[in-house]
């Protein structure tokens, strides 16, 4: 369609254009010959395959195509690329959507999976959403532009959060009376990656130490509970704390041999160390009970008050002590509000921290190691703390894993718990704190709620991360805002 | 020139030595940085060290502030903090304790950060006692506001010193090279260092910047009464404004005096522009030869 539009355009140099639409068409093509090309089929016990070149011909022409439109854009010629976009959009989505199934228009359907055809749709949506905004501005977006762009959004959101953030939290508070259960079970799944990314946050993002063994610190919070409640029968509420300082006191033990290491090497360590403490409670089966983990861990109680149905002779639970009718739904909430707490408490210290002195010497640390030495601030100690801290908050998360769940098994803390924390806090802006909740919820909260796309479901992940790679390579909502002003006034990052 | 009534040990003007340095030499591995070096820096004065590259002058920096530790020698500091010798401490001790700030010759400032932030952090030690360390600032106790509201204070006054009191709240990084220059000192001064230790701070600026810098260390050292060492790759922008001189090549002393001395100091002027007949000759044989023409001198 773009290309008989373009011929309204003489004045356009057409050369370079038709060579990307070409080349485009070309590394489609490559890609898809032998991957779309050809499906195994397994009939009757013998495998065999069939050819699907129909798709490859419709992916190397939609491609060029969308690669044309682009390439227009990007000469000034937004036109063309709008109305070509357009009528392969707004077609393709009339004949999925309207057209009956025995009409012969139904050839025209490019792929056999639904979800492939709306991709289509997706992207043309996209070439004329940037077509129409080409044509608005008069002039081509540059990748510069497009970046202040997004900056200036990122300062903006940053500036608001203030405003934001309450709104948030009262969203977060009234939740679980609005939503069914299976919602406020991702709720806690989500909130529980939230404290974890706070918690990392205050390792990567301000103090610049990057852990990829975060995970342990969780492991040890969640086993500390475990272990206290199966062989001393302490309840939640003590355990929480005593968790916490014993995470704390194992991120000190980390940091101790790390603390010359930075970059690459402190990375490759802190891997070590996540699993290496995975692996000792995989083989101390005798005390962590190995492999098949600990279970019947006390589920929570309310200051004690425990959610049974049927309380013990002489005592009582959550519903006879409030006088309601007995509801499962009660501890999913209780759950809910404890992780909540427990994150707002963790948000609530980082940013008091980042104000404190030792908060600034941890954004310092980040900025320049040996800056710092020179104005006196002990490296040491400075490090030591933001690694204790964030193992602790780790360790309070652990415990409410252990205590959410009931059982606790070394299957839980693999490396890519740890990898997915990190890409919480990466994706969401480093040392943000909005940008880890929105990250979160991108990682987490979206593939569980998205779980009827079963095998697209980690494609699009994968698609989306790329994408926000792409765009906002410093993460989401990448800015900083000064942790104090001599002026009144906001948002003098200079010229 | 190595022994103990070396007149290298005095201070030209006779002013109280604040920083002594005594057979200072820094090997790494085969390779000698600094050979046997000794000078004295008076109190409330601008000591020079200049030198053509690769003199050493960083290196005499780098063991004073820590970064190194010392082959061979004593750094003494001898100031209003109390006395310490400064090769047996700790990097960051030194800066805390005895209060030696530096700067850098490649400007090493927090670019991420505010430039008020920058000097708030360069007045951490101070504001962790008085944060308890961290802990009454975390329940929000009003000694550790009252210690802030002073060093945004402090901060705000060598901002007014260095110019950048509009720009206090911009991206330090953002700033443009003369202005991170100065922002460097400000921080440094913001530690109250007894002796402020500038490693090449006029590189990079242009005439009038460097003369504004000339002013400011003036003012510096009128107004604080501190010591200034001061290294230099360019002579003229020294020789204004110091008191006393060190001059190094190859990694040793060539000649030490006030600035008048030094530039008639004939080792000196070898070492800067050369001569003819010492070019052919080996480092060696050509600085023995330095020697005895300063020895005769």
């Amino acid at each position: 369609m773009a290309v008989e539009a373009k011929a309204l355009h003489p004045a356009v140099d057409l050369g370079p254009v038709v060579k990307e639409m070409l080349q485009a068409g070309a590394i489609t093509l490559a890609l898809t010959v032998g991957l779309v090309g050809i499906e195994t089929v397994e009939s009757g016990g013998t495998l065999s395959f069939i050819t699907r070149f129909g798709s490859v011909a419709w992916a190397v022409v939609l491609v060029g195509l969308g690669r044309g439109a682009l390439a227009l854009v990007r000469h000034r010629r937004p036109m063309p690329a709008l109305a070509g976009a357009l009528v392969v959009g707004v077609g393709l989505a009339f004949i999925l959507l309207v057209v009956p199934d025995n009409s012969p228009l139904v050839d025209l359907i490019p792929f056999r999976h639904a979800v492939v055809n709306w991709t289509v749709v997706v992207c043309a949506a996209v070439v004329a959403l940037r077509a129409g905004m080409a044509m608005r501005s008069q002039e081509a977006a540059a990748v510069a532009d497009r970046e202040q762009l997004m900056d200036r959004l990122g300062a903006r959101v940053q500036y608001y959060s203030r405003f934001i953030a309450p709104v948030l939290v009262l969203a977060a508070v009234a939740l679980p009376f609005f939503l069914e259960r299976r919602y406020v079970d991702i709720g806690v799944l989500v909130m529980t990656y939230v404290m974890l990314g706070w918690g990392l946050n205050i390792v990567v993002g301000l103090a610049g130490l990057l852990d990829l063994g975060y995970v342990a610190f969780y492991a040890v919070g969640a086993y500390s509970y475990a272990l206290f409640a199966h062989y001393l029968g302490l309840n939640f509420w003590l355990c929480l704390p005593i968790a916490g300082m014993i995470a704390a006191s194992f991120g000190i033990l980390l940091g101790f041999p790390v603390l010359r290491l930075r970059g690459d090497y402190l990375a490759i360590v802190t891997l070590g160390f996540g699993e290496m403490i995975r692996i000792i409670l995989l083989n101390w089966w005798w005390f962590t009970g190995g492999p098949n983990g600990v279970h019947d861990i006390p589920r929570p109680s309310f200051f004690g008050l425990p959610f049974n149905r049927t309380p013990p002779e002489g005592t009582q639970s959550f519903h006879t002590f409030f006088g309601l009718d007995f509801s499962p739904t009660h501890r999913v909430i209780f759950t809910y509000y404890l992780i909540l707490a427990l994150a707002l408490i963790t948000n609530a210290v980082t940013l008091r921290m980042r104000k404190l002195p030792l908060g600034r010497a941890w954004e310092a640390l980040r900025e320049d190691e040996i800056a710092c030495r020179a104005l006196g601030i002990n490296p040491t100690n400075t490090k030591l703390t933001a690694f204790a801290l964030g193992a602790m908050f780790g360790g309070f998360a652990g415990s409410f894993f252990a205590t959410r769940q009931g059982f606790v098994s070394p299957e839980s803390f693999t490396f890519i718990e740890s990898a997915v924390i990190l890409a919480i806090v990466v994706l969401g802006g480093m040392g943000s704190q909005l940008g880890v909740v929105l990250a979160a919820f991108l990682l987490i909260g979206m593939p569980e709620l998205f779980r009827e796309l079963a095998s697209f479901r980690m494609l699009a992940f994968g698609a989306g991360m790329v994408l926000i790679m792409i765009w906002r390579p410093r993460g989401l909502l990448a800015h900083r805002e000064p942790t104090i002003l001599l002026h009144r006034t906001p948002a003098g990052a200079g010229p | 020139m190595t022994s103990a009534t070396d007149p290298a040990l005095r201070v030209p003007s006779g002013a109280r030595p604040l920083l002594s340095v005594e057979h200072l030499t820094m090997r790494f591995g085969g390779l000698v940085a600094v050979h046997d070096v000794s000078f004295v820096a008076g109190d409330g004065e601008i000591t020079g060290i200049i030198g053509p590259n690769g003199a050493g002058k960083t290196t005499v920096f780098n063991c004073l502030t820590g970064f190194y530790k010392p082959t061979v020698g004593r750094l003494m500091l001898d100031g209003t903090r109390g006395r310490f010798l400064l090769e047996q401490m700790e990097g960051f001790r030194i800066a805390q304790k005895a209060g030696v700030a530096r700067t850098f010759q490649n400007i090493r400032l927090f670019p991420g950060m505010s430039v008020l932030e920058n000097l708030i952090v360069a007045q951490h030690n101070k504001l962790m006692r008085a944060s308890g360390f961290t802990v009454f600032g975390l329940i929000g106790l009003p000694v550790y506001r009252d210690a802030e509201r002073q060093a945004m204070e402090l901060a705000r006054y060598w901002l007014g010193k260095v110019g950048l009191v509009a720009q206090a709240d911009w991206t330090a990084g953002n700033l443009p090279y003369g202005a991170q220059r100065r922002l460097e000192i400000a921080r440094a001064m913001c530690t109250q260092p007894v002796l402020l230790c500038l490693d090449e701070p006029a590189a990079g600026l242009n005439p009038r910047e460097s003369a504004e810098l000339n002013q400011l260390l003036l003012t510096i050292k009128e107004e604080q009464r501190i010591g200034i060492l001061l290294i230099e790759h360019d002579m003229s922008v020294v020789m204004g404004i110091s008191d006393h001189i060190v001059v190094l090549d190859y990694g040793r002393k060539i000649s030490d005096g006030t600035p008048a001395e030094v530039r008639a100091d004939p080792a000196v002027i070898r070492a800067y522009l050369g001569e003819e007949e010492s070019e052919s000759l080996p480092p060696e044989v050509a600085r023995d030869l330095g020697e005895s023409l300063r020895d005769g001198a």
